[in-house]
């Protein structure tokens, strides 16, 4: 099966679309992998159970093949991503939505390779918003499977291509089977250190900095700290992105012409460079991605001063 | 002679002020057809290019005033419009605590410049029935400025034509910290004295301990300079807000410019203004 990243599952009625073969196939060559923990049964038997899955190259790219302009020394550690605009794509096509998260999906997967081979340390995606639970209900049950099947799926890529996966958000609105995958799945790639998805399910940033709060009030009232030291470093020792050494996105892209923040990562978005695509997220692709690291490479960052 | 060509120009000017004044309330009446927003902020960039452009030293030996003062008088022509728009809340990022790391002769320049004008911003905020906030870490300021911003703070207190936020000494992690630190302090006491065994701290809790709970969410915010970011200004406040980036430098900022911001806002409005009613109800 082609490698499809997370939340995408074959599509449930016809055969695999041409879509999800990808273009850009090379040979596959051996890469090093760090030692990986061991897997737990659920990983294993979706591992065993994979059918023959195409392997990419994931190696950082040598300098000189990187796409023309781009310089290496320059290039963001962290990129988050807001990918809007799913739902907008399928409505032009006259297509049901499912098939705007679908050619999401394998937006999402093109990037994901392209930042391993550009040498982009994180990506962090928000793939579902504390607001999405006020979407209607069949359309909420239809992502949730969407998020279980493709976990279930993509799994032996990500442990191939050393790929951590970190999931952050409110999980306990989620339904239990999709939970304990996700958490599973954290758990068995934590040591994996080529490249870190961060995927944002049930997250906002109000959210994030709630639950801080609430932690370091229970650290407070247990008597291991006072209110009043409470500082930049304990507070982002308690935020969801306590998950990555590299906390703080160096640039946020948000695509389909929105010129909102959405309530994605509020606080670590404090100095970030935002960058506004008109195009819809399907459609977001290897070109607009250059266009938004070249205009991020040409800021001048001050933060703050 | 020359007394009749001064009054052809000054009748001259006073037609193009009208006409031009004419041009603007009718823009501004097309405007008021869609959704006016209710907050604007600002973030003031672009000052020191400018000073640079006209060659205005720190302390304006070059002639054309202090470095700072035609931004504020760029704040003051954007109160002035946003107050005949119908825009109630005006927020502006004068000085962000980062900016302490400046230089400390500019450090210096710039908390001068702010002392001087606070007589000028008296005068017309009352003219204006401005209601008028400092919020920021205002420890970090030196006495005196303190003291003429609680002073202004008490003397507007009563006026609700509008209201002006001036962002000082302040960035957003700092105003979190802030509000995390009281709603700590505050769940300690309370489960102190009230035996609450609850340990939950909800999110309005949260929101009424920031610096900016004098306010709603901004449902616009402007930055000048050409630079796309936040730079630690209303990280939870701008969670809806329609972000606006323009080139025009903070000083150069024109009726135009505001007009141009407020319909691209225009476009987007509904649907997020529906989704932040919903969360504050959780």
């Amino acid at each position: 099966m082609p490698f499809s990243l997370h939340f995408s599952p074959t599509p449930l009625i016809t055969a695999p679309s041409p879509l999800s073969k990808p273009s850009f196939l090379v040979p596959y060559y051996h890469t090093l992998h760090a030692p990986k923990s061991p897997l737990c049964s659920s990983m294993e038997h979706a591992l065993t159970h994979q059918g023959k899955q195409e392997a990419f190259d994931l190696r950082p790219e040598d300098s000189q093949t990187l796409p023309l302009g781009l310089r290496r020394d320059a290039m963001p550690s962290h990129v988050a991503v807001i990918m809007d605009g799913n739902r907008r794509w399928a409505r032009l096509r006259d297509l049901p939505v499912r098939s705007g998260y679908e050619a999401g999906v394998e937006s999402l997967r093109k990037i994901v390779e392209i930042c391993c081979k550009w040498g982009i340390k994180v990506l962090s995606v928000f793939a579902f918003s504390s607001d999405n639970w006020f979407r209607p209900k069949v359309e909420v049950e239809f992502l949730m499977s969407l998020f279980e099947r493709g976990m279930q799926e993509d799994t032996g890529i990500f442990f191939r291509e050393n790929i951590r996966i970190s999931v952050i958000g409110d999980l306990t609105k989620l339904p239990k089977a999709l939970q304990e995958l996700m958490v599973n799945l954290e758990e068995a790639t934590k040591n994996n250190t080529l490249f870190q998805l961060i995927v944002a399910v049930s997250y906002s940033g109000h959210y994030d900095v709630v639950q801080a709060c609430q932690r370091l009030a229970l650290k407070a009232k247990c008597g291991l700290i006072e209110p009043s030291d409470i500082n930049v470093s304990l507070m982002e020792q308690e935020l969801e992105t306590n998950c990555t050494e590299f906390p703080h996105p160096d640039l946020l892209i948000r695509t389909s012409g929105e010129f909102r923040i959405s309530n994605f990562m509020l606080w670590q978005l404090a100095y970030t460079e935002l960058y506004f695509a008109q195009s819809l997220w399907p459609d977001f692709g290897e070109a607009e991605f250059l266009k938004a690291l070249l205009a991020f490479q040409q800021r001048q960052r001050r933060y703050g001063v | 002679m020359e007394k009749e060509v001064m009054s052809s120009l000054k009748m001259a000017g006073n037609i193009l002020c009208s006409a031009s004044s004419f041009i603007r309330k009718c823009i501004f009446g097309d405007l008021r057809v869609g959704p006016i927003p209710n907050h604007i902020a600002f973030i003031m960039d672009g000052n020191r290019r400018y000073a640079k452009k006209q060659k205005l030293s720190h302390d304006g030996a070059a002639g054309g005033g202090g470095r700072y003062d035609a931004g504020f008088w760029a704040l003051m022509v954007m109160l002035l419009y946003c107050q005949e728009l119908g825009v109630k809340y005006i927020t502006a990022y004068a000085f962000s605590i980062d900016n302490f790391k400046r230089k400390p002769e500019e450090v210096e320049s710039l908390m001068a410049s702010m002392l001087e004008k606070f007589h000028l911003l008296d005068i017309l905020v009352k003219r204006l029935a401005v209601r008028v906030h400092f919020v920021g870490n205002l420890e970090l300021l030196s006495n005196e400025l303190r003291a003429s911003a609680m002073e202004l703070m008490e003397a507007t207190a009563a006026y609700s034509k509008s209201v002006l936020t001036i962002c000082i000494a302040y960035t957003s992690r700092d105003e979190i910290l802030h509000a995390v630190r009281e709603s700590c302090e505050q769940k300690r006491i309370d489960l102190e004295f009230d035996n609450d065994d609850d340990n939950e701290i909800k999110l309005m809790k949260v929101e009424k301990n920031m610096y900016m709970a004098v306010a709603p969410d901004p449902d616009i915010i402007i930055r000048t300079g050409g630079e796309n970011r936040l730079s630690n200004f209303l990280l939870w406040q701008s969670c809806w807000s329609h972000l606006h980036s323009m080139w025009v430098l903070w000083p150069e900022i024109g009726v135009w410019n505001l007009v141009f911001a407020i319909l691209n806002f225009q476009r987007n409005k509904t649907y997020h203004l529906e989704m932040r009613k919903k969360e504050k109800e959780l």
